[in-house]
């Protein structure tokens, strides 16, 4: 392509990078962040009309303002961390779950249903809390399981089917909400409100910290089951190329079962880590469609289990800031999702950076100015059609 | 009779926005991009039209029914458009995911409809805190003259206002396009294998941004018949509810075809609403009608995958990006 004797070189070529030095990377991530962020200031500010230091203190009041508020930070970290774990293992075998709000609600009802049964009995409350937490990894699981192994078996798209689970895990919780609440009115309120029982204690008086613990033994062990075991690498050959993990003798089908099987028990685990350490409640909108953020959570993470604590940290801390200035500005709190939104592209834009090379055409004395129309972001395919045909 | 024909109405007017929705996605998907952002695309396509009519409707003393019904329409397909385009920006050109892009797109167009649904009256300096737009609203849902008076044909046929009819004719459009053009056919190429589209000398990044960005603004108009004629210029923040992943199943439903998507839309709104229409249910037996049009398009997935019949199943390259040094 580079010879001399092509008539018309295209403008921009893309080539793909073999690899790129870790401080490149990380870098151009960095960058990106930060672009995202003041993009992200840019339009709070106008969209508020305020001046940018008083956002800047309502954004940290909204997270660090209280003792309240700072738990329900980490609650709301803990969570979205856990499920990003969860998915993690399915996403690297490129295995596209967009399930886990479903897996989780299916966590958290089987953990409720537990807790509302047993808890009319005089049992003592860490028998509840075991039960609760089998039954909830067992349904997570089941509902994890089941569209891999249609995915093993015929090839049905994945994406398309957890979509659809997600939908039938509400309406399960709103069947079962109907059915308890004879009332009609829709809402489960505290499960054993007076006798705590299936509650997960309060470790040192510190709310939720038992939660915190939790995901944060999940993500060392994430991070060994990724990296250090057998099932790991497994994963990682399936991810990369299934044709090549058949031909190492790798059973692609039990690896997908398996690996969904585990994505779907923890998401149950962050059902349970909901219900019986947070909400102690049960309703459809208790992930509050955290199952999807995590997905965003652990691409941006690039899978590592480390850097997924900074990524949910950042998400729900800007959340929460980004709420608290539209409330005070007395303006719909939804500008959170927005910015959450942004961040996202830029991070999942700057990829391309990474991966890709951007050539340009050396310019030489002969070439004529640059006839090409088009806008060069939308042609740096159709032009190097337009080589070939250049020779012939 | 009457009560059957209420509910036939009722159906269609739920189906009507799920059927523009599922016909943008058909399109888009064609060409193998599976643009999840679609849910977010209808908020954004609503609320677009939403800013257009107020500023139209509160801003000029004596407004026209012609630019009443334009300036909304306009401005919500440039809403769309953009959310489209965003997305074909970063799947096709960037190359990035696309599941994780239209998840963000969606979480996006959400919380854009949300927010300014919720703060446009305060940010235009108006009092109240609801939008409701009632000449945009009235010029939107006008019937034909003589509906009223052809008694239950006139409610079944012609009761609708006009986004209704271009629904189903942008339907039939769409799948003569896809079935009967040179260039319908590329783009099922494209959808299918890029790498041999690309060889016969198809445009694939044309193809990729023009069918992600025309199916973006029809999906939009679901929207905005949802704002304007369904509850007649008013917004309500959430009020589209998880319609737009609903538009998606009917995509599944209707086995990639526009044709089938028509009386898909119309069954699947009939089943959101059918709970309400039969008497003596207790809750609990609602709520498991409501989840009917979910199982049905995994049993639907299901059995299409399972029979692999070529015409039926999801476009190949559904949900990849195309790079053409990576065959």
């Amino acid at each position: 392509m580079k010879s001399e004797k092509i008539v018309k070189e295209p403008l921009i070529h893309i080539t793909k990078r073999d690899t790129m030095p870790p401080w490149q990377s990380i870098l151009i991530r960095v960058g990106a962040v930060l672009i995202a962020l003041a993009v992200s200031a840019v339009l709070v500010i106008v969209l508020t009309k305020t001046n940018p230091m008083s956002v800047f203190d309502a954004m940290f009041k909204g997270s660090f303002g209280s003792v309240r508020k700072m738990q329900n930070l980490m609650k709301s970290v803990a969570t979205l961390l856990c499920i990003s774990l969860a998915i993690t293992p399915a996403f690297k075998m490129k295995f596209w779950n967009i399930g886990a709000e479903g897996q989780v609600l299916m966590g958290a009802l089987a953990a409720a249903a537990v807790m509302r049964t047993m808890g009319r009995y005089v049992i003592p409350s860490w028998v509840v809390i075991l039960v609760m937490l089998a039954a909830a990894l067992v349904s997570g699981l089941i509902w994890a399981v089941i569209p891999a192994i249609f995915k093993a078996l015929w090839n049905t798209n994945e994406t398309l089917f957890t979509l659809m689970m997600n939908y039938v895990a509400m309406q399960i919780i709103q069947i079962f909400i109907a059915i308890w609440i004879k009332s009609g009115s829709g809402v489960v309120g505290y499960i054993n409100e007076q006798s705590h029982r299936g509650w997960l204690p309060d470790l040192f008086g510190v709310k939720y910290l038992l939660n915190i613990i939790v995901v944060a033994g999940l993500t060392v062990f994430m991070f060994v089951y990724l990296k250090f075991s057998k099932h790991g690498y497994e994963i990682s050959v399936v991810g990369e190329s299934e044709n090549t993990a058949r031909y190492i003798g790798i059973n692609v089908k039990k690896v997908v079962i398996r690996t969904m099987a585990i994505s779907g028990a923890l998401c149950g685990l962050a059902g349970f880590l909901l219900v019986a350490g947070a909400d102690h409640t049960i309703n459809k909108d208790l992930a509050g469609g955290m199952g999807f953020t995590a997905i965003m959570v652990s691409w941006l993470a690039k899978f590592n289990p480390f850097i997924m604590v900074g990524a949910s940290f950042m998400l729900v801390f800007l959340d929460r800031g980004a709420s608290n200035v539209a409330t005070m500005c007395k303006l719909n709190d939804s500008v959170g999702e927005i910015i959450t939104a942004i961040i996202i592209f830029f991070i999942i834009g700057c990829e391309f950076f990474i991966r890709y090379k951007i050539n340009f055409r050396a310019r030489t004395p002969k070439e004529k100015a640059p006839d090409e129309p088009e806008k060069p972001e939308q042609t740096e395919i159709t032009e190097g059609e337009k080589a070939p045909a250049g020779i012939a | 009779m009457t009560k059957i024909i209420d509910i036939i109405v009722a159906a269609i007017i739920q189906g009507i926005p799920l059927l523009y929705g599922a016909t943008g996605e058909i399109i888009t998907e064609k060409s193998g991009n599976l643009n999840l952002g679609i849910p977010g695309i209808m908020y954004v396509g609503g609320i677009s039209g939403i800013i257009g009519g107020y500023i139209y409707e509160k801003m000029t003393p004596n407004p026209v029914t012609v630019l009443l019904i334009l300036i909304p329409l306009l401005s919500s397909l440039l809403g769309s458009l953009l959310m489209a385009l965003l997305y074909s920006f970063l799947t096709v050109t960037l190359k990035s995911n696309q599941n994780v892009t239209g998840l963000a797109l969606t979480t996006f167009g959400v919380g854009i409809g949300n927010f300014f649904g919720g703060s446009l009256v305060k940010m235009m300096g108006g009092t109240g805190g609801s939008i409701a737009l009632q000449q945009t609203g009235k010029a939107f849902r006008a019937q034909l003259p003589f509906a009223k008076s052809l008694g239950s044909v006139g409610k079944l046929f012609f009761s609708y206002g006009f986004l209704a009819y271009l629904a189903i004719v942008i339907a039939v459009l769409a799948a003569f396009f896809l079935n009967k053009t040179r260039m319908g056919l590329n783009l099922k190429a494209v959808g299918e294998n890029p790498a041999t589209a690309d060889a016969a000398g198809i445009n694939v990044t044309k193809y990729k941004y023009f069918a992600t960005c025309i199916g973006g603004m029809i999906a939009g108009l679901g929207g905005l018949y949802w704002v304007m004629d369904y509850t007649d210029g008013a917004w309500t923040n959430n009020g589209f509810g998880d319609r737009g992943w609903l538009a998606i199943a009917i995509v599944i439903f209707a086995i990639w075809k526009p044709l089938l998507a028509i009386p898909s839309a119309t069954l699947f709104g009939g089943l959101y609403i059918l709970s309400i229409y039969i008497p003596g249910l207790t809750s609990w037996q609602k709520e498991l009608i409501n989840t009917l049009p979910y199982v049905v398009t995994i049993v639907v997935l299901c059995t299409v995958s399972a029979r692999k019949k070529k015409e039926n199943l999801p476009p190949a390259s559904l949900g990849l990006s195309y790079f053409r040094e990576e065959r």
